[in-house]
């Protein structure tokens, strides 16, 4: 990667533009009036065309995607995002359609949400899915006020509590915070699990839910499911399934039969579709037979004559949660992929990214602390190094340092510092795109990198060494925000 | 196993690995799982497709959409995408990257972030945006959430009935979710009525004011001392507004606002059903801390080099949990990033030709249209940029199935006979000429 | 060693109480600054509101983590510390000089609950 230091703006000349647009040929002029004028132009850059191309790709090859190198990013389900879904995504008889055009001209665009929610029924064991949230958080919230909602309508409102495990991504607690719940926290056991003797403690009838992802943000599957279902469902609560963690379940296990009411999953991550350096990603939720009458609207419905429709009242939704139905553009591209699958090659994904997680586990457990032994689903928590180097005088390597040296390697960071459970957490999900090779690859750099640190620490905390920035003053970032050019 | 393109493991490969981690099969790695959880036999889906099949199955549904010339708004509109902004979207570095939590690999992200959150501020006059929400209407509900945060204690909330349905829909839905009340201010004579709005500020515990810059009737409302009515009772003013009129247009700083929102689908996005959309979201610099959502911030490296990091994260869920100023984790980058080249290219004057190309069209239809005798104004005088908005003496279900059937989407529907029609710079006279000509056969 | 002054009061959630006549000038322990690290933002309180003991006041933040004020006492904020807005380092320079609030306390016997320097230091020994 190559340094390049411009922002657009500072290519700017006035005079200069990078647009054509068609002659003005109305007979008449509108004007608004003055006092509803903006006072001066806007500061945009005025630069032309090449100037654009060149300048965006120069910034484009200061990045980092998954067609650059392998991304172990833990509970991010980097997976290759293949091309045929950008194609489809792309075709005008889908790009050009006006999300309030009547149902009858749009009859392609609705049939693509009614497939895909008959292969994500197939998948998860759930009855039916709302296509409307934009984003794995935004799903949580979505699948929070169904919860809330359905309880409204039982006239049960003492249920003000949603409980999260320990271990939960930080949405979780936020999610439900934002849907007016109280958040509690449920301990997890030394072996990582749920503590259920913990749990039953807080089961009562306050309790509207519990949101859980499974396998955890650990990697390892809740051994105890049935039994935490049970207890949560007598008590009169619901499950939640943060679908973060789909990925080695797909075509193996599905959320429903373990007894989960609600969930959302992330077409981003699961399905393939690209995480677009942040977004836009799709959320959709899925919900139990009880639960159906509180998605949210619009919702896409098959009539008797196989006609599609949108219902768009039901008083018993949860309400409307975005524009119109969600992130369609991405979710073109799932049905892609889940096409290009079918039934044959689902549950590779599900076997292979867990194949892959257990493969680097074993080959690192040497020179990485494993807090927990035994299988892991698609990802697993080191606790930091076994041997970080620390001396007289001398720091030891953090989990931080080992992740700026492995971009000197060419590799993606594991995600760091989460879960809380552990102080130098390092938590690691190849994915079923990713060689033999390249997973040996990248435990000889860890292992070099461990190497590194036990010999001389500081080559880590000064690392990265190669990257086109190193290590930024956050601090100063933070104190003295600057967040817009001039 | 017969192979699948994705997958890149041999037979050999599952055997060496799964002999390293001491287990006998793929389906030893589940042994944790409760047998009855454990699906037998494959999965209910389709069976798989080659790629040339696949692409045909979604050539084939696409066809099932009726391709239809857009004269309607109603929050999306139909602007012209230059071909450079979907090229430079397809560049892998950009669409495959995750959220840039790694800078010192993530500067293209972190960088275009940062120009992102300049123009919006160039835009609105704001002095402060983030990264990018989902789209307008959540963004407005965030908006309003943020209201009522910053107000401590009062929950109640005031938005104009002149907001589009979705905005005014979503709004409601999060604040019953999170415990406000929302009131709204009626629309006298096509615009956000002043007078009832300082008699509701006068019943007192309002948090948050949104209004619409631009109503869902196309017209462009004046604000002239809402600012300090609004303020004046302790709250804040939140305009939603369309990003690429305020090229143009009066910009919510200068109207006193706060908090500015709306949709970035006016700056070229593709209409595409819905989404993706990008929802922006800007604050007067006092409100810095309670802005939710990621933000870019400018720094140097160890080696004093200009760099970019996402900054002030204790605000957010990842730090925070349950105490976040919101939910918010991915947002809609990608589309900042369309926004931002959009921007780079049209400029000042191309924005400014863009809105001229457009409301002179629409000034043109709305002459026609009324012409024909089969619409009345419906808000005479009041002014307007690409949406306007007629009474229509047909029927609007019939008069727009009539245009369906002629290739148009025209006439949306907002009740009591009113019916609106938007104009962009794609559509061309030729276009408006056979869209009037179609309306007065529907007399005939 | 983390620094820890004599006739101060401290609570348990490391803020410490400086009493003058009925107003109790409120700060972090060193302690709890060297934890936090750099500080980069104070979320303080308004000029008249209302704190009560044990419950949270505003927050300090860092980089990568952020950690509420708990209010050993109840009462009135009557001044808040201004130079924090600028200058949150102070509290890294020294802790027990950026003061952060001020507060008219509306039940002083709340201070007996604190600990004394001693306790404080074998509270966090």
């Amino acid at each position: 990667m190559i340094y390049y230091d411009k922002l657009i703006f500072e290519l700017s000349a006035p005079g200069r533009k990078g647009y054509t647009l068609p002659a003005n040929r109305y007979p008449v002029h509108a004007a608004v009036p003055g006092t509803l004028r903006r006072a001066e132009a806007p500061a945009l850059p005025e630069v032309s065309e090449p100037d654009v191309v060149r300048h965006y790709t120069n910034l484009s090859q200061m990045n980092f995607g998954v067609d650059t190198g392998f991304y172990p990013l833990g509970s991010c389900t980097m997976k290759y995002n293949p091309k045929i879904n950008e194609e489809i995504a792309a075709m005008p008889s889908f790009t050009g359609l006006h999300p309030l055009q009547p149902s009858e001209t749009v009859q392609g665009a609705l049939e693509v949400y009614w497939e895909t929610e008959q292969a994500l029924r197939a998948l998860t064991g759930l009855e039916a899915f709302t296509f409307n949230p934009c984003a794995g958080a935004h799903g949580e919230l979505t699948g929070l006020m169904i919860i809330k909602r359905y309880h409204e309508l039982r006239g049960d409102t003492a249920r003000t509590k949603i409980i999260v495990p320990d271990s939960a991504h930080g949405t979780n607690p936020a999610s439900a915070a934002v849907a007016g719940f109280e958040v509690v926290e449920v301990k997890s056991l030394e072996n990582g699990r749920i503590d259920v003797e913990a749990l039953k403690e807080l089961l009562g009838p306050d309790v509207a839910g519990i949101m859980m992802t499974n396998p955890n943000t650990l990697g390892l599957f809740e051994t105890e499911i049935k039994t935490i279902a049970a207890l949560v469902h007598e008590a009169g609560g619901l499950l939640y399934y943060d679908g973060a963690n789909m990925n080695p379940l797909m075509g193996v296990v599905r959320p429903g039969d373990m007894g989960f009411d609600v969930m959302h999953l992330n077409l981003h991550k699961t399905f393939s579709t690209p995480h677009g350096g942040g977004g836009p990603g799709s959320g959709p939720v899925g919900v139990a037979p009880h639960l159906v009458r509180c998605l949210p609207l619009p919702r896409v419905i098959r009539e008797a004559d196989g006609h599609f429709s949108l219902l768009g009242a039901e008083e018993n939704s949860a309400g409307k949660v975005s524009g119109f139905l969600g992130n369609f553009g991405v979710i073109l591209r799932a049905l892609a992929y889940i096409k290009m699958l079918g039934r044959q090659n689902v549950r590779r994904v599900g076997e292979l990214s867990t194949l892959g997680a257990n493969y680097i586990k074993e080959c690192l457990k040497d020179v990485y602390k494993l807090p927990i032994e035994g299988v892991c689903k698609h990802e697993f928590v080191f606790d930091g190094l076994v041997n970080d180097g620390a001396r007289e005088g001398v720091p030891g390597a953090t989990t931080l340092d080992v992740a700026k040296r492995l971009l000197d390697y060419g590799f993606h960071a594991p995600t760091i510092y989460f879960p809380l459970l552990f102080h130098q957490a390092l938590m690691i999900e190849p994915t079923e795109t990713e060689s033999k090779e390249t997973l040996d690859r990248f435990i000889a750099v860890m292992r070099q990198i461990a190497a590194e640190a036990a010999e001389d620490p500081d080559i880590l905390h000064n690392a990265p060494h190669d990257t086109p920035v190193r290590r930024p003053d956050e601090t100063q970032a933070a104190r003295n925000p600057i967040l817009k050019a001039l | 196993m017969s192979g699948f393109p994705y997958f890149p493991h041999t037979e050999g490969d599952i055997s060496a690995m799964l002999s390293r981690i001491g287990a006998a099969s793929l389906k030893d790695l589940y042994a944790d799982v409760p047998e009855e959880f454990l699906l037998k036999g494959e999965p209910d889906l389709p069976d798989a497709l080659s790629e040339e099949e696949v692409r045909a199955w979604f050539s084939r549904i696409g066809a099932k959409n009726q391709p239809l010339k857009v004269f309607v708004g109603g929050g999306v509109y139909d602007h012209y995408t230059p071909s450079v902004v979907p090229y430079i979207l397809s560049r892998s570095e950009f669409l495959t990257a995750y959220t840039p939590y790694q800078c010192e690999i993530s500067q293209g992200t972190l960088r275009y972030i940062f120009e992102y959150q300049s123009m919006i501020c160039a835009l609105t006059g704001m002095g402060v945006s983030n990264a990018s929400m989902y789209d307008g209407p959540t963004a407005a509900a965030e908006a309003v959430r943020m209201a009522v945060a910053s107000a401590k204690k009062r929950t109640r909330v005031l938005v104009s009935e002149g907001l589009f349905p979705q905005v005014l829909e979503v709004v409601r839905t999060y604040a019953h979710y999170g415990g406000i009340t929302v009131d709204t201010v009626p629309v006298m004579k096509g615009q956000t009525c002043p007078n009832c709005l300082r008699g509701a500020l006068a019943e007192g515990d309002v948090a948050g004011v949104l209004v619409p810059q631009i109503n869902r009737y196309g017209i462009i409302e004046d604000h002239s001392g809402f600012a300090e009515a609004v303020h004046g009772a302790g709250a804040l003013l939140i305009e939603y507004c369309d990003p690429s009129a305020l090229a143009v247009i009066k910009t919510p700083a200068e109207w006193g606002a706060d908090i500015a929102v709306g949709d970035g689908q006016a700056l070229g996005i593709p209409m595409s059903f819905g989404g993706p959309y990008v929802g922006f979201m800007a604050v007067k610099k006092d409100h810095l801390r309670k802005l939710p959502g990621r933000i870019v911030g400018e720094t140097v490296d160890r080696d004093g080099k200009r760099a970019y990091v996402l900054t002030l994260q204790a605000r957010e869920q990842h730090i925070r949990r349950a105490k976040a100023t919101s939910n918010i984790c991915s947002n809609q980058s990608l589309m900042a990033l369309f926004a931002t080249v959009y921007l780079s290219l049209l400029g000042p004057e191309g924005l400014r030709e863009v809105n001229r190309l457009s409301a002179d069209g629409a000034a043109y239809l709305h002459g026609q249209l009324l012409a024909t005798g089969l619409f009345e104004e419906a808000f005479p005088g009041k002014p307007f940029l690409k949406e306007f908005t007629l009474v229509s003496k047909i029927p609007a279900a019939t008069l727009q199935k009539h245009l369906a059937k002629a290739g148009f989407f025209g006439a949306l529907d907002l009740g009591e006979g009113r019916v609106s029609f938007a104009v962009t710079e794609r559509r061309t006279k030729e276009e408006i000429d056979a869209l009037v000509a179609c309306v007065k056969e529907v007399r005939l | 060693m983390s620094k820890i002054i004599e006739g101060l009061k401290y609570s348990e959630s490391h803020e410490w109480v400086k009493v003058e006549g009925n107003v109790a000038v409120i700060g972090v322990s060193d302690f709890a600054q060297a934890e936090m690290g750099d500080i980069t933002y104070v979320d303080m309180p308004d000029v008249d509101d209302e704190v009560s003991a044990g419950e949270e006041f505003g927050a300090l933040e860092s980089v990568k983590a952020s950690s509420d004020l708990y209010s050993p006492v109840s009462g009135t904020v009557i001044a808040t510390n201004e130079e924090l807005e600028d200058s949150p380092e102070a509290i890294n320079e020294d802790a027990y000089a950026a003061w952060i609030i001020k507060v008219e306390m509306s039940d002083p016997s709340e201070l007996d609950a604190l600990m004394d320097a001693a306790a404080y230091e074998a509270f966090i020994a």
